[in-house]
């Protein structure tokens, strides 16, 4: 397990004497720093952006670490991130959506007049407002593989005509009061998981993951192409399981773990299942990469277009809806303002590329955690918006600089 | 040359694809005049010709893109119409252009499986991969990883790809445009080694080039065409350089043959000078 020389090579996957393949865990380690090198940076410069952030405002302010905060931080990232799972999938087909913010007004204003006004009950009040996701979607679409319009263009007058939808849906009304007793807003406010159910969700995923691990092995090793060590399966799973305990059991000492965070982790988790295991996933994945590839091969790209638009607009919808009921509000300010913006800047801060074809889900957890935390940081020591605006804009365009760095460095290693 | 199996079981065969008097007009151009064409199992047939000659306009008939405004297509022995690209591959004639088509960004088993992924609600990674290797192996292909992006292969490799992913359906022929045109002189031979081990294999080979090496090293039969009409039909083995190329330009006294006849009177004239 230790030596790197004598590499038993034992798939039909390794037989080429030119790949360099060590054994074992300390050939994983060696082929993570070899991938890094290449410019398959992957999540690293989110994660250790992240740690750097965490370490600036925890030595700036000592609050910003507390319990209390990063629940509040959580709670903070599901609606927004909500809608940032969604820019994901547009951004991977290579095309662009700069409507989601007012998406999700327009569906905040739907969920309040129907609900809050007109006295709708409250499931079919979300299903109404939810609806307005995918209606927008099939438009977008149909002008984008009809008229061939670029999304950019396309969203951009989305962005100002659905504003006005969300403000004539408001009609004389600038805000509308969601009810406190509602379990909408209960739901996003003050539901917490028990500690005991956290635990047992995080060793069932944590279980899941080694369940995976573990079959994917045992079929590989069935096909006859080379496996990964058991070992490292074993210590990833353990290691997330720490992880998550850990989280958990800080995150108790306060409220807990809210469960509209979960609710959006588990978005993220499914979302990241189609696209990776899934032929969807895979459409897409082709299409951001070469439109013109994907359609040789037969793919339907139109359709592909149009599941990325309509998935976009329905999660934007619903990013919409959480924050309606975390802000026990629907007003024409729902979506507006930085909603737009930190949505998109948070799934390419979270390392999904521009370029297309490139990224994964979990870009728009990590990439919502980095934007919070930094509005959080300086709301707590007390600067104003002003600031928060320049600084996230400045860590936008750092993502944006590493995105392009690391896709010249693939192209000079030849890692696509 | 190992070429004579291909060729030699002509008569005795049927061919796979039989075009006779195809015509296609582009407004006032004919591009193709009355053309006949022929292709067997375990042949490579190369289809050279000028510029402007008709073989892009062949290949996309062939590939399903053009209609051809006369003319019949036997596959098989029965007439049939090639309507569309779906239905080219649905015949069983598998085409890879010369800009290959392969997206950069999925790794290899991604783009062999593109459109056509094996999978019962999740996508079956490992069958894919085991396919792939064997694929692989079979055409001897030399790609170090099959979980590499297409990005990093070289151009032989691509092209190696390419060729690889045509074969997934299991054509009966594969179409070949240029497919040497754009790479060095190794990756080039690796192409022929690969276009010798589709034939191997029993596949009907058309084989577009410009490259008259490529063609004598690797053809059965070469299919000339000359102003949109056929200009010769040669085996390889009975003909030469010098006849392809007058079959190509249509006369046994032209640019070529001055050239040459130019070079060798200027070495002979300063190997008189030396002597």
């Amino acid at each position: 397990m230790t030596s790197k020389t004598v590499a038993p090579r034992t798939g039909d996957d390794v037989q080429d004497e030119r790949l360099i393949r060590g054994v074992g865990v300390r050939g994983a380690i060696d082929g993570f720093a070899r991938r890094v090198r290449g410019g398959d940076l992957g999540a690293l410069p989110v994660m250790i952006g992240l740690v750097l952030i965490w370490a600036v405002f925890q030595a700036l302010n000592p609050n910003f670490l507390s319990a209390n905060n990063l629940v509040n931080l959580t709670l903070q990232c599901a609606a927004v991130g909500t809608i940032a799972l969604g820019v994901v999938v547009v951004l991977l087909v290579g095309q662009i959506d700069l409507s989601v913010g007012s998406v999700s007004g327009l569906a905040a204003a739907v969920l309040g007049v129907t609900f809050a006004q007109s006295g709708w009950p409250l499931p079919l009040a979300i299903v109404a407002a939810l609806a307005v996701g995918p209606l927008i979607g099939l438009f977008y679409s149909f002008l984008f593989n009809r008229f061939g319009v670029p999304s950019f263009v396309i969203t951009l007058g989305g962005l100002l005509g659905i504003l006005g939808l969300q403000l004539a849906v408001l009609g004389a009304n600038t805000s509308i009061n969601i009810p406190y007793g509602s379990w909408l807003v209960t739901f996003a406010q003050s539901t917490f998981l028990p500690p005991w159910l956290a635990y047992c969700l995080a060793a069932v995923a944590s279980l899941g993951v080694f369940a995976s691990a573990w079959t994917r092995s045992r079929r590989r090793r069935a096909h006859g192409l080379s496996t990964r060590p058991l070992t490292l399966d074993v210590v990833k799973a353990a290691a997330l399981f720490v992880a998550m305990a850990l989280a958990i059991a800080y995150l108790a000492t306060d409220r807990g773990v809210g469960v509209m965070f979960v609710l959006f982790v588990l978005l993220v988790v499914v979302m990241d299942l189609l696209l990776r295991r899934t032929r969807w996933g895979r459409s897409v994945y082709a299409v951001g990469g070469s439109v013109e590839a994907a359609r040789r091969a037969g793919i339907r790209v139109a359709r592909v277009y149009l599941s990325a638009f309509v998935i976009c607009s329905t999660l934007a919808a619903l990013g919409g809806i959480l924050a309606a009921g975390r802000l026990a509000s629907a007003a024409a300010t729902s979506g507006a303002g930085d909603t737009n913006l930190n949505a998109i800047a948070a799934a390419v801060i979270g390392g999904t590329s521009l370029f297309g074809g490139r990224g994964s889900a979990w870009s728009a957890l990590l990439g919502i955690l980095v934007i919070q935390s930094i509005s959080s940081g300086l709301t707590l020591m007390n600067l104003n918006s002003s600031v928060r605006f320049i600084v996230t804009g400045a860590v936008l365009l750092l993502a944006v600089v590493i995105d392009s760095l690391s896709r010249r460095s693939r192209e000079s290693h030849g890692t696509g | 040359m190992a070429v004579s199996e291909g060729a030699g079981g002509r008569e005795a065969r049927r061919p796979i694809l039989s075009l006779r008097g195809i015509s296609k007009e582009f407004g006032a151009v004919r591009a193709l005049t009355e053309v006949d064409f022929d292709i067997y199992p375990g042949e490579v047939v190369a289809v050279v010709g000028d510029n402007g000659a008709g073989k892009s306009t062949l290949v996309k008939i062939l590939a399903g893109v053009h209609r051809p405004d006369a003319g019949t297509i036997e596959f098989d022995g029965r007439p049939v119409d090639i309507g569309s690209p779906s239905e080219s591959r649905a015949l069983g004639i598998a085409t890879v252009f010369q800009d290959l088509a392969l997206c950069d960004n999925l790794d290899v088993v991604s783009n062999l499986f593109l459109g056509r992924e094996v999978a019962h609600g999740f996508m079956r990674e490992e069958e894919m991969e085991k396919r792939a290797w064997q694929l692989l192996r079979d055409l001897s292909a030399k790609i170090p990883s099959v979980r590499m992006a297409v990005a990093g292969l070289s151009g032989g490799q691509r092209q190696t790809v390419a060729i690889a992913r045509s074969l997934i359906g299991d054509p009966r022929i594969v179409l070949l445009d240029e497919p040497t045109a754009a790479l060095g002189v190794a990756q080039t031979a690796e192409v022929l080694n690969l276009i010798e081990r589709l034939r191997e294999r029993g596949h009907g080979v058309i084989l577009i080039s410009h490259n008259m090496a490529d063609v004598q090293s690797v053809a059965d039969r070469v299919v000339v065409l000359r102003l949109g009409r056929n200009n010769g039909d040669l085996r390889i083995p009975d003909v030469s350089y010098e006849e392809i190329i007058a079959a190509i330009t249509g006369a046994t006294d032209n640019v070529v043959t001055r050239r040459a006849a130019a070079a060798k009177s200027t070495t002979e004239t300063s190997e008189a000078a030396s002597a």
